[in-house]
């Protein structure tokens, strides 16, 4: 069975003018949400999280309930029937039947394109792995419109875990597509940006680019910085991990040298990457980019509905 | 110098790498088809110094997708009354499956037995393949 309808694996699966379109409906959204708020009544959405999420999930399911639909699902692999050895394809052929749309985060790379393959009904990534994580993605699209009044001529910085850090991959290439970017990969040797990043989107859309290991030599010419966490659960070797974790720590003496109108972001969970500290500037958006992102989800089940409001 | 008989029906694989017939005959499983199936390696050629040849007898139904994937550069000969009647090039192929397994380890094909690996050609001038689920590089 090859699913023909439209689904969300990878931010590269919408074009920009499609993403333009989900940020317009978001920013209406924003500005009038009792317009939407029975939008998707009668529908259902199934959210599969294989994998624990807090903020994902939740996200997902607020912006269904914001929407006037209904949600299903589990919050993790240990509530499914995958604990009894069902197959993900398997458990996604089930849910297929009890849902108009399908919200799911698995640990395994790819776990959603296979699925989309059992059913007929759309599928959105909401992380795999440390492949991709598109709804991330999309939310950031609109805090970076939102806050900085544009999405072209940036100069974006982006530290901490760059090779598994699937937020950052996602980023990297949506905006690779936007004119006039230029991208600082901050991070050290051992995490650096994958080379099928570079290839693919660096070199394919000719982006300037630079690689370093000190923030501080480069902070003064970022208009935004995008901070990610060491992530435990990507690492096979604990020892690897503990020496990485504390890397790079963003307080108010790195950001002393920053522009005035720099915007800070983060995906969260923030460890102690960003210093609390922080929270309190003007340039810290990483809890709006919260609020960013259901709007964003909102924007995007709609679209997969075919709903149009 | 060494005298290997013409088949009078079947598929002579030409300009195949010196040394690599062998991965050849394995990754095609040639030695399930049943018929006379001759490895020559280190052939003199013209063109590449040395080669390798495959000569099978009586078949002609190979996957040229897998072999194309394997070594574009092969000639596909088609012989019928000792007499060559085609000859096919090969190019790489636009999707290869299940000839090769993803190596990533996070990849979902690790651990969904029912998933057959499938790999999308990204750049055909370099020959690179990436896993349709995980979008890891095929190795070679």
């Amino acid at each position: 069975m090859e699913n023909k309808v439209r689904c969300l694996f990878d931010i590269d699966d919408f074009s920009i003018e499609e993403i333009n379109e989900l940020i317009s409906t978001a920013e209406d959204i924003i500005s009038q949400p009792q317009k939407y708020q029975n939008a998707c009544a009668g529908k259902r959405l199934a959210t599969l999280f294989f994998e624990p999420s807090t903020r994902t999930r939740l996200s997902f399911e607020a912006a269904m309930i914001d929407l006037g639909g209904s949600v299903i699902g589990f919050s993790e692999a240990s509530s499914s029937s995958t604990q009894k050895g069902e197959s993900v394809t398997d458990t996604i052929r089930v849910v297929g039947s009890f849902a108009d749309i399908i919200a799911m985060r698995h640990p395994k790379e790819g776990a959603p394109v296979a699925a989309a393959r059992k059913t007929i009904i759309p599928i959105i990534n909401g992380g795999d792995g440390g492949h991709n994580h598109p709804t991330q993605t999309l939310g950031d699209l609109l805090t970076i419109k939102k806050e900085t009044g544009r999405l072209e001529n940036l100069t974006v910085g982006f530290c901490g875990d760059l090779t598994f850090g699937r937020t950052i991959h996602s980023l990297v290439n949506a905006l690779g597509r936007y004119k006039g970017m230029n991208f600082v990969f901050i991070s050290p040797a051992e995490l650096k940006i994958p080379d099928y990043i570079k290839e693919g989107v660096l070199q394919n859309y000719n982006i300037p680019y630079m690689e370093t290991n000190r923030i501080e030599s480069v902070i003064t010419n970022l208009d935004i910085l995008y901070m990610t966490r060491v992530q435990k659960e990507r690492f096979f070797n604990e020892a690897d991990y503990m020496r990485l974790r504390d890397y790079y720590i963003l307080d108010l003496e790195k950001l002393q040298f920053a522009k005035k109108d720099l915007i800070i972001m983060h995906p969260l969970p923030r460890v102690n990457e960003i210093a609390v500290e922080v929270d309190d500037d003007p340039r810290a958006k990483y809890f709006i980019q919260v609020d960013y992102g259901k709007y964003m989800r909102m924007a995007l089940i709609l679209k997969l509905l075919n709903i149009e409001v | 110098m060494m005298r290997i008989d013409k088949i009078e029906e079947g598929v002579v694989l030409d300009h195949i790498a010196a040394g690599k017939a062998i991965d050849i005959y394995q990754s095609l499983n040639l030695g399930e088809l049943g018929c006379t199936v001759a490895i020559i390696t280190n052939a003199r050629s013209s063109q590449m110094g040395k080669k390798d040849i495959i000569k099978i007898e009586a078949h002609r139904d190979l996957d040229l997708k897998a072999l194309g994937y394997l070594d574009p550069g092969i000639t596909v000969n088609i012989v019928q009354k000792s007499k060559i009647v085609d000859k096919k090039n090969l190019e790489l192929p636009d999707r290869i499956t299940d000839i090769i397994k993803c190596k990533n380890p996070r990849c979902i094909t690790s651990t969904e037995s029912n998933l057959v690996n499938e790999f999308v050609l990204t750049d055909r001038e370099n020959g690179i393949y990436r896993c349709l689920y995980c979008e890891a590089k095929a190795e070679r």
